[in-house]
C-alpha cells in the first residue's frame, strides 16, 4: 500500500470516529454554519464536537503548518481528505474569512510573531474576521479608496467607511484597506487588522433585493489602530490585497456551481411529470437542464485542475480570474433553471414549505456573484491583460 | 493523480508537439488537398509516426506496444489538432486499440501488434445513419457455413477505403457482435467521399460479406461491452482533437489581435473584442480540465468514466465550435479566404463535432445518465 492509500485509509477511520451523524446532513440554513468567533453560539453538541475534533487534529486548516494550528498536510494529503469528507458528506467545520483570505495573505505576508499570533486562534475559530475592502463610490476600481489612516507615530487615527462588509455585524475582528500615502495611489495603502470593538467602529446591515443580507456598511470615526497591527510593508497593503484577492475568488468560483454539483436535471427529475419514456415532459427545460449539467460537471474537473495547479504553483496568477468569471457565471445559470423548475412554488417568499422562499432568495443573491469581489468585466479585463497579454487593455 | 502533466507526460508532449508541428503543419494538410490525395493521410507521415512508437501507444506491452494510457493518446491527438494533421491516429490506436485489448483473444494478438508496428491501418464501421445512433444498429450479421454473414450498410467510416481491417458491429440474435472484416473480404465495397475538411469517409456495403467464425472480436453477442470500450476512447480521443483544434485557432486569433490595425489601434485593444477573447479563454480551459478528467477516469476503469467521456465531448464540441467561430469572425474578411488557415480549422472542427456523437448526442446521454 502506497504511503497515500495508508493516509486515506487513516482518515477513514479517523472520520468515521470523529464526524458526528448530525455533521453529515446537508446545509439546511445559516444556522447550520459554524462561523465560530467570540460570540457564536452552536447550534447543537454535535456542532461543537465536530469542530473541537477538527482543532486537535489541524483539520480545519489542513494544509497550514502544525506550529499555525494545521496539520501540515501536502496538497495531495489535503485532496485526499477533501475526497474523504466529500464522500461522507461531512460539513465543513468551521466557515471562516480568517481561513479562506487573511490565513493564506499572512502565511505569504505576516511576520513569524504574526503568524503565530493570528493565525492559531482562526485555525481554532476564536476569531471571526471581516473583510473591509470595497467603499462607496469605489467599487470595481478598488485602488480608488479613500478611507484614510493619519500617522499618529505608535499608532493611525482611522477614518472613513465601507459597504458590502459581509457579516462586518458579527465579526470580532476586520482586515482593512486604508490609505496611508494620499499622493501614490497604488503604493499608498496599508493593510490593517483591527478589533471591531475599538472606539469609534460601527456597522448597520444593507437589505437587499433578496430581503436579507450578510452585508453592512461600516463607518470608522477616528479610530486608532496601533502600528504594529499591518501586514506586508505599510504603504504596500496594494500587494497583500491583490493576492488575498486570488483566494476570495477561488472560494466565490469554489462554490459556483452550487453546493456538492449533483445533477440539477436529476434533482428535479422527481418534481416534474415525465413522458412514456422517462423524460422531463418539457424538452426545451430538459436540454437546457442537460446543458448546464454539462457545464457543471465540466467546471468541477476545471476545478480540480485549477486546485491542482495553484497549490504546486502550476498555475497562472491570473486563473482564479477565469475561475472566478466562469463559476459566477454559472452559478447564476444555475438559480434561474432552479427557478424555471420550481414554477409557482418557487415564487413563494415567506411560506413554511420553501423554507421562507429559500429558492426565491437564493436566486436574487446570485445576482451579486458577477458583482462582489470583483465584476465579471474587470475579471474579463484581467485575463486579456494578464494572460492573453491584449494591448492596451 | 493530479490534473495536470506529470514529468513523463511533459516530457512527451515536450517530444510530439515539435515533431507534429514540423513534420506535419496545416501546410501539409493543404499540400494533400490541393493533391486531391486519395489516400487521404500521407505513409511516409505514419512511418515517422511510427518510428516514434505513436501507434502503440496503447497497445499493451505483451502485444509489443507501450502500454500507455488516454492521457498520454491525449497529449499526441491535441497536437494533432493544433496542427490539422491527417492520420489514423485517432481510429486505429485509439479507438481500435481500446476495443481489441478490451475484447483480448485471437484478433487481439493478430491485430494489436501489426498496429503498434505501424503496419496495420484499422476503420471504425459503427454508424448508419447521417447521425451518430449505435443503439440503433440494423447491419445483420447470420450465422452461415463455419462463419457469418455480414448484411447492410455503414456510413462515416474515416480511412474505410484503405483499411487493412475494418471493425464491424452488427447486429446477433442475442445482441451486439464486433467483427474484424478484414480488407479483402468479398463482398465489401467502400466509396469513399471527401468531406469539408479534406479527409476521406466511406459509405460502405456489406452485401453477403462471409468472415469466418474467429472474426468475432471477443464473444458472439457479448460485443456491447467492447462496443462502449471502442466508443469511450474513440470520444474522448476526439475530445482531445477539438481541444487542439480550439487551441490552436484561438493562438490564430490572439496573436491576430495584437497584429492587425483598424481605426490606428490593434483591434486587439478593443474591450468588445477582448471580452470575446477572454471568455473564449475560458471556456477552452473548461475544456481542457473537463477532457482530462475523462481520461484520467478511463485510465483508472473508473465507473465515473462513461458520464465525464460525454461531458467532455459535448464540452469540448461546445469550446471548439466557440473557438473556431470566434477565430474567422474576428479575422473578418481574411477569415473568409481559402488562402488563410483560420477556415480550416472551422471545417476540421465541423468534422470531429459529428463526429462518434455530436453535442446534443452527448449532452442528451448526460441528461439520461443522471435520471431525466
Amino acid at each position: 500500500m502506497s504511503e497515500l492509500d495508508a493516509f486515506r485509509t487513516e482518515v477513514r477511520e479517523w472520520l468515521e470516529a470523529n464526524c458526528p451523524a448530525e455533521m453529515r446532513e446537508p446545509i439546511r440554513d445559516e444556522d447550520d454554519v459554524c462561523w465560530g468567533g467570540r460570540n457564536f453560539k452552536f447550534k447543537n453538541a454535535a456542532q461543537k464536537a465536530w469542530l473541537d475534533a477538527c482543532v486537535a487534529k489541524g483539520y480545519t486548516v489542513p494544509d497550514w503548518p502544525k506550529p499555525y494550528g494545521g496539520a501540515g498536510l501536502t496538497p495531495e494529503q489535503t485532496k485526499i481528505l477533501k475526497q474523504e469528507m466529500k464522500r461522507i458528506k461531512a460539513r465543513s467545520p468551521l466557515d471562516s474569512f480568517g481561513i479562506w483570505m487573511l490565513g493564506p495573505a499572512l502565511l505569504q505576508f505576516g511576520t513569524e510573531e504574526q503568524k503565530v499570533h493570528y493565525l492559531n486562534p482562526i485555525a481554532r475559530g476564536e476569531i471571526r474576521w471581516c473583510q473591509g475592502y470595497s467603499e462607496p463610490g469605489s467599487g470595481s476600481d478598488l485602488v480608488s479608496l479613500q478611507t484614510f489612516g493619519e500617522d499618529k507615530g505608535d499608532h493611525w487615527v482611522v477614518n472613513g467607511s465601507k459597504i458590502w462588509t459581509s457579516y462586518a455585524d458579527k465579526a470580532d475582528w476586520i482586515f482593512c484597506l486604508v490609505r496611508t500615502d494620499k499622493a501614490n495611489k497604488y503604493q499608498g495603502i496599508t493593510f490593517m487588522l483591527f478589533d471591531m470593538e475599538s472606539k469609534g467602529v460601527t456597522t448597520k446591515p444593507i437589505l437587499l433585493i433578496s430581503g436579507n443580507s450578510p452585508f453592512c456598511e461600516t463607518f470608522f470615526d477616528d479610530v486608532e489602530v496601533p502600528k504594529t497591527q499591518f501586514v506586508g510593508e505599510i504603504n504596500r497593503g496594494w500587494d497583500v490585497a491583490k493576492y488575498l484577492l486570488g483566494h476570495e475568488r477561488e472560494m466565490i468560483s469554489g462554490g459556483g456551481a452550487g453546493g456538492d454539483m449533483v445533477s440539477i436535471g436529476g434533482a428535479f427529475a422527481k418534481a416534474f411529470g415525465k413522458n412514456a419514456a422517462g423524460e422531463l415532459d418539457d424538452p426545451i427545460l430538459r436540454a437546457e437542464m442537460a446543458a448546464f449539467d454539462v457545464d457543471v460537471f465540466a467546471y468541477r474537473a476545471m476545478g480540480e485542475r485549477f486546485m491542482d495547479m495553484w497549490k504546486t504553483g502550476r498555475a497562472h496568477p491570473a486563473s482564479s480570474n477565469m475561475m472566478k468569471y466562469v463559476g459566477t457565471e454559472l452559478n447564476k445559470r444555475r438559480h434561474e433553471l432552479v427557478m424555471s423548475g420550481g414554477g409557482s412554488e418557487a415564487l413563494e417568499w415567506d411560506s413554511e414549505e420553501t423554507k421562507g422562499g429559500a429558492r426565491a432568495r437564493g436566486w436574487l443573491r446570485t445576482k451579486a456573484n458577477s458583482i462582489e469581489g470583483g465584476t465579471s468585466e474587470v475579471m474579463l479585463n484581467v485575463i486579456a491583460k494578464r494572460i492573453l497579454d491584449l494591448p492596451g487593455a | 493523480m493530479p490534473l495536470y502533466h506529470n514529468d513523463d507526460q511533459a516530457m512527451l508532449k515536450d517530444s510530439v508537439a515539435p515533431f507534429v508541428a514540423e513534420q506535419a503543419p496545416v501546410s501539409h494538410l493543404r499540400k494533400l488537398r490541393d493533391a486531391a490525395d486519395a489516400t487521404g493521410f500521407s505513409r511516409d507521415l505514419w512511418a515517422q509516426f511510427t518510428e516514434m512508437g505513436l501507434p502503440g501507444m496503447l497497445v499493451p506491452e505483451a502485444h509489443g506496444g507501450l502500454g500507455m494510457g488516454h492521457m498520454e493518446a491525449g497529449i499526441v491527438l491535441e497536437e494533432i489538432g493544433r496542427n490539422l494533421t491527417p492520420s489514423p491516429f485517432l481510429s486505429t490506436s485509439v479507438g481500435a486499440v481500446a476495443a481489441l485489448a478490451k475484447a483480448g483473444g485471437t484478433q487481439a494478438g493478430r491485430w494489436l501488434p501489426a498496429i503498434a508496428s505501424g503496419e496495420a491501418i484499422i476503420a471504425l464501421a459503427i454508424d448508419e445513419g447521417a447521425k451518430h445512433r449505435p443503439d440503433r444498429i440494423a447491419t445483420t450479421a447470420t450465422r452461415a457455413g463455419n462463419g457469418f454473414r455480414l448484411d447492410g450498410k455503414k456510413g462515416f467510416v474515416l480511412h474505410g477505403h484503405v483499411a487493412d481491417m475494418s471493425i464491424v458491429a452488427a447486429k446477433t440474435d442475442g445482441g451486439i457482435t464486433l467483427f474484424a472484416m478484414p480488407k479483402d473480404a468479398k463482398g465489401v465495397t467502400a466509396d469513399p467521399r471527401r468531406l469539408v475538411d479534406s479527409s476521406l469517409a466511406s459509405h460502405v456495403t456489406l452485401d453477403g460479406v462471409e468472415v469466418d467464425a474467429d472474426a468475432v472480436i471477443g464473444e458472439v453477442d457479448a460485443g456491447g461491452e467492447i462496443l462502449d470500450a471502442l466508443l469511450a476512447a474513440t470520444r474522448t480521443g476526439a475530445a482531445a482533437e477539438m481541444v487542439g483544434v480550439g487551441q490552436g485557432a484561438m493562438d490564430m486569433t490572439v496573436t491576430y489581435l495584437k497584429e492587425r490595425k483598424q481605426f490606428g489601434k490593434l483591434i486587439g485593444e478593443f474591450q468588445g473584442l477582448q471580452h470575446r477573447a477572454a471568455h473564449l479563454y475560458g471556456e477552452m480551459e473548461v475544456a481542457r480540465a473537463t477532457v482530462m478528467k475523462a481520461q484520467e477516469l478511463l485510465d483508472q476503469g473508473s465507473e465515473g468514466a462513461k458520464l465525464m467521456v460525454s461531458v467532455a465531448k459535448a464540452k469540448a464540441g461546445r469550446a471548439a465550435n466557440l473557438a473556431v467561430r470566434e477565430g474567422v469572425q474576428m479575422h473578418g474578411g481574411i477569415g473568409m479566404t481559402d488562402e488563410y488557415d483560420i477556415g480550416l480549422y472551422m471545417k476540421r472542427d465541423r468534422a470531429l463535432a459529428e463526429y462518434m456523437g455530436d453535442v446534443h448526442y452527448h449532452i442528451d446521454q448526460v441528461a439520461r445518465m443522471n435520471g431525466y
